[in-house]
Formats: C-alpha cells, sequence, structure tokens
C-alpha cells in the first residue's frame, strides 16, 4: 500500500468510529417490534453498512475489518430479509387463502389419485374374491387368524387399551403415513402413488375377505365414522406428493431445484390441513369406531358430517371473511 | 489451501453477500449433539414421569398403559419430534447443536427461513432418515453443490457457517488507527498475535512479534531483537496499539 492510499484508508476508518461504535454495540440485539421510523433507520444502517463493506473490500480485501463488516452487513440482511412475524394473521390468511389455493392447484392430481385408489380397491377386491389363499400378502397372521374365528381385528380393541390411547396411536400413526405419502413424492411421483395403491389394495382385499367370512358389514360398521375423511386425506397427501414429483419431472423453474422449491411452498398448506382433519379423526377412530353402541346410522351420519366439514374447510369457508358472509 | 465453498447471494443494496457452506462434518456434528440433547430431553421427562407416578402408588403396568402413561408418553415423543423445527423457529435457524458446531441455516437469499419452510424442511427427514443412520440425507449432503439434504432441497435452505462475530474488533479499529498512525493492516496484525499471544509457543510468538516489529520500526533490526525476552516484546507491541492495551 502507498503512503497516500494508506492515508486515505487511515482517514476512512478513522472516519467511521462513531458509526462503527454504535453498530458494534447494537449488533447482538435483533430488531423486534420495531417502529415504522425505526425500521427505517435500520434499512438505513443496512445501506450504509453496505457502502462500508464496498468500501473495506477495496482499500482492505482480505482483512479482519472487512471480514467483521461482512459479518455484520450478513447478520443485518438476515434480520431484514425475513417473512413476517404475525404469527394470528399469517395463520388467518393460510386457513382462508393457503389451504384453498393449495387445494385449488391439487385439483387434477386427487382426481386421479382417487381414480387409482378406488381402481386398487377394485382390483385388491377382485383378487382375494378369486384367490383367498393371498390374504396372507395384505393381512397378518394374527388378522387373519381372528377373522376366521368370525370375529373383526378391531373387536375387543376398545377393552384392550383405553380410548384415549388408541386415538393418539392411530393419529400418529395416521399423519406419518401421510407425510409419507407426501415425502415420498420426491421419487418422481412413483412413491406417492404405491402408497395409494397399497391402501387401496389392502381396503379392497380385507374387504372380499371378511365378506367371505359375513364380517363385511362389522368392517363397513368400523370404518364408516372415520373412514370419508381419513381416506380422502391419505389422497390429498398422495396428490401432494404426485405435484412434488410432477415438479421434477416438468420443472417450472430454470431448474428442478426451484421448480421443487416452489411446489413445496404452494404445496405444503394442503399437508398442514391434512394434518389437523387427521387430529380429529384420530379422536372418531378411538372414540366412536370401536364402540359396539353406536349404530351404523350414526355412525354414517358422523362420517357424512365430518365430511363436508372437510370439503368446507378444504375450501376456506370456515373462515371466510365476515364481508363474503353477507 | 481449499477455497471455502461459498453461497452468493446479491444484497438489497446490491453489494452481494457471501456465505461459507457447511460441509456433511458440521452438519452431522451439529445433528449428534442435537439427537442426544433431544434423546436426553425426552428420556428426562420419562424417566421424571414414571418417579412420579410411582411415588403416587401407580404401577408399570398401569404406567404403560393407562392415562397418565398418555401424559407422560406423549409430551416426551412431541419433545422428540417437535424439538428441530421449534427450536429452528424460535432461534433464527439454529438449535443449540448448530450453535456449539458453529452452523445456522438460511434460505437461498441468506435471509432467516420462513416457519414454512422450517416445516417442510423438518418433514422430509422422513425421507432423510432413510434407510437408517441418514443415509440418504449424508448421500445428498455429498453430492449437492450447495451440500444440502433433500428437506433444504425442498425448503430452499442452506447450512451455512455462522462468521465469528468480531464486532468488537470493527469497534477498536479507528481509535487504533488515530492513536497509532500505523497501517490498518498492521494494527489487525498486531492486535491478532496479542489476542492469541497466551495460546503460541514462546518460540513461536517471539518470532512473530521480532518479524512484525522490524517491519513496523525498520531501525529494529531481528538481531537487536533477538535479545529482547518474551514479556518485553509483548510490551512493546502493547506500546504500538494504546487502546488495545
Amino acid at each position: 500500500m502507498n503512503t497516500p492510499q494508506l492515508n486515505a484508508t487511515s482517514a476512512w476508518i478513522r472516519s467511521r468510529e462513531r458509526i462503527w461504535r454504535q453498530w458494534s454495540s447494537g449488533r447482538q440485539a435483533r430488531p423486534h417490534g420495531l417502529r415504522i421510523e425505526q425500521a427505517q433507520s435500520y434499512v438505513d444502517q443496512y445501506r450504509l453498512l453496505a457502502s462500508d463493506l464496498a468500501t473495506a473490500r477495496r482499500l482492505l480485501p482480505r482483512s479482519a475489518t472487512t471480514a467483521a463488516l461482512e459479518s455484520l452487513y450478513a447478520a443485518t440482511h438476515a434480520s431484514i430479509d425475513r417473512s413476517s412475524r404475525q404469527t394470528l394473521t399469517g395463520l388467518r390468511t393460510l386457513l382462508r387463502v393457503g389451504i384453498p389455493a393449495s387445494m385449488r392447484e391439487l385439483r387434477p392430481t386427487l382426481a386421479w389419485i382417487a381414480l387409482l385408489f378406488v381402481v386398487s380397491s377394485g382390483a385388491g377386491y377382485w383378487l382375494i374374491a378369486q384367490y383367498p389363499e393371498l390374504i396372507g400378502l395384505v393381512a397378518s397372521s394374527e388378522m387373519i387368524d381372528k377373522v376366521e374365528h368370525g370375529q373383526l381385528w378391531t373387536e375387543g380393541l376398545f377393552n384392550v387399551a383405553p380410548s384415549s390411547i388408541i386415538s393418539v396411536r392411530i393419529l400418529s400413526n395416521n399423519i406419518a403415513v401421510s407425510l409419507f405419502a407426501f415425502c415420498a413424492g420426491i421419487f418422481f411421483g412413483l412413491g406417492a402413488f404405491y402408497i395409494t395403491a397399497i391402501n387401496g389394495l389392502m381396503l379392497g382385499a380385507l374387504f372380499a375377505y371378511t365378506r367371505q367370512h359375513g364380517l363385511d358389514g362389522e368392517l363397513l360398521r368400523f370404518v364408516a365414522a372415520h373412514g370419508p375423511v381419513e381416506i380422502s386425506v391419505m389422497c390429498i397427501a398422495a396428490a401432494a406428493g404426485s405435484a412434488i414429483g410432477e415438479s421434477l419431472i416438468r420443472p417450472d423453474g430454470p431448474t428442478r431445484r426451484e421448480s421443487l422449491q416452489r411446489a413445496a411452498n404452494r404445496i405444503g398448506p394442503a399437508l398442514i390441513a391434512c394434518a389437523l382433519l387427521l387430529i380429529v379423526c384420530g379422536f372418531i377412530e378411538g372414540y366412536v369406531s370401536p364402540d359396539p353402541g353406536i349404530a351404523l346410522r350414526v355412525r354414517a351420519l358422523i362420517g357424512l358430517g365430518y365430511w363436508i366439514v372437510m370439503l368446507v374447510f378444504l375450501r376456506g369457508g370456515l373462515h371466510a371473511p365476515a364481508a363474503s358472509k353477507l | 489451501m481449499d477455497e471455502q465453498e461459498q453461497l452468493s447471494v446479491a444484497g438489497l443494496t446490491g453489494i452481494d453477500l457471501s456465505f461459507p457452506i457447511a460441509g456433511p462434518g458440521s452438519r452431522s456434528y451439529a445433528f449428534i449433539i442435537d439427537w442426544h440433547i433431544r434423546s436426553l430431553l425426552a428420556v428426562a421427562w420419562l424417566l421424571a414421569g414414571w418417579l412420579l407416578l410411582r411415588l403416587y402408588g401407580h404401577d408399570n403396568a398401569r404406567f404403560f398403559k393407562g392415562g397418565p402413561g398418555l401424559l407422560i408418553g406423549w409430551p416426551a415423543a412431541l419433545i422428540y419430534l417437535l424439538y428441530h423445527p421449534l427450536l429452528e423457529l424460535l432461534m433464527h435457524g439454529r438449535t443449540p447443536g448448530k450453535r456449539m458446531a458453529g452452523v445456522r441455516l438460511v434460505t437461498q437469499r441468506g435471509g432467516q427461513p420462513s416457519a414454512g419452510a422450517i416445516l417442510i424442511r423438518n418433514v422430509f427427514r422422513l425421507i432423510d432418515c432413510m434407510p437408517g443412520l441418514y443415509l440418504v440425507g449424508l448421500i445428498s449432503c455429498m453430492v449437492t453443490t450447495q451440500r444440502v439434504r433433500i428437506g433444504d432441497l425442498a425448503a430452499g435452505t442452506v447450512l451455512v457457517l455462522d462468521q465469528a462475530d468480531s464486532a468488537g474488533a470493527l469497534a477498536r479499529m479507528p481509535s487504533l488507527v488515530a492513536a497509532s498512525g500505523l497501517d490498518p493492516r498492521v494494527i489487525e496484525l498486531a492486535t491478532e498475535l496479542l489476542e492469541r499471544w497466551p495460546s503460541l509457543s514462546v518460540e513461536r510468538r517471539a518470532a512473530l512479534a521480532r518479524t512484525l516489529l522490524t517491519r513496523i520500526n525498520p531501525a529494529w533490526s531481528i538481531d537487536t531483537l533477538a535479545t529482547v525476552p518474551d514479556a518485553d516484546l509483548r510490551q512493546r507491541l502493547r506500546d504500538l496499539l494504546p487502546a488495545a492495551a
């Protein structure tokens, strides 16, 4: 560094004494709940910091001073470039706008996934009706044993463990299956298709097998209350997974990576809706479904009623703003 | 020395930022610390609940099957499962393990990740942990340019090394320049040498101090400084930086 340049650098550093001291003292405090003028001043500081960093990079490249300014600039940038922390407003927007928008996008895929589920259920039913010995492929030996003795595997569930335990176990299992159906979409959508087809196949096969032993009515009684929403949610999660897969097969961005990120952002709200719907499903499956005292009509009413509530919820109807209700 | 892989981001002012990307090593180190913390917390909760129930006369069978077991088991499961998403949200992209490993989570634009991005990142752990020991995630970290696992790819997040907080040094620099009249680079070297003085061997620090002092004042030669004791060399450096002393 020649003498004039050294003098210029030293003079510039000396001129920054007050401002650098001020920035350093405020380094640990994260801006939170700022008034507009405070926020404006924070943004001004960011601009000044950028200007100082540019000067430091030119005058003192690869120096500790430049590194300190880089670190301060990065921290200030992270504080500015972030989403709003208005939790309640964000939640309302998610329920009114995010979930319905996400569901609208999934509608065509959802139709195909529902068709796949119906076809695979039919295939499972036909397979076991024709070849009952293949039931071992989809049911455990305990389940088969119980059905062969004229009992559903769900019977006695109510006596072995309390409803609260059953609910939580079922709820966690259902959420895990739905999340997995979504995540498995990363394998170009094939994972989501596979999980849908397997679940459909199992349902059809179990109905065929219980029919052969005169227990299909009992199985229908068991699934009538929770089944409609649970199956729908599984299909929604699989449709979300397929959309993830589609974003990789037919990217809508410059790269597959960006396309995946966009798809995950758009579809994420549907996944939150699935988890919320499954919480109630878990309670129905724990308290209503195993209870032999509840009649089929009541179960069907609960199943249909909750399914309608689900439709309204997914369309944003449960959280419509006051103006739109008029 | 290899150049550290960097995440370059265009700043909002047009001045770009760069973040050093955390590799699979720092990532695994952070994860192992976090895994131990969340496991210990969950087990501690379970044990405390079990002891409390035993104290009130509940036996083991009732503990595992009954309602109290639910009250104790469910929060333990929640602690284990929600540890990452909740802490990443509350600690602005960090967890205790990430803090100890010196890494943090940022978006592709260098900002703080949103709640949605953190949720998506954590949901994809289901795939990343397959078939065991986070093999898919680890392979993904090794083959991707930004060293990210599949959850990060989907959420648009990157794990970067936390840059050292040198705000104190920045605040001292102008007064040091004003008081010493020295080249700012020499001041930085002298300050760093004085900070690291206790951790360096006597021979090493004396050699570095002599080299630096001869550069500052050519009248001092290496030979004349060779006889100056260690403590005096340190004092001479301190005298050059009055504000640092």
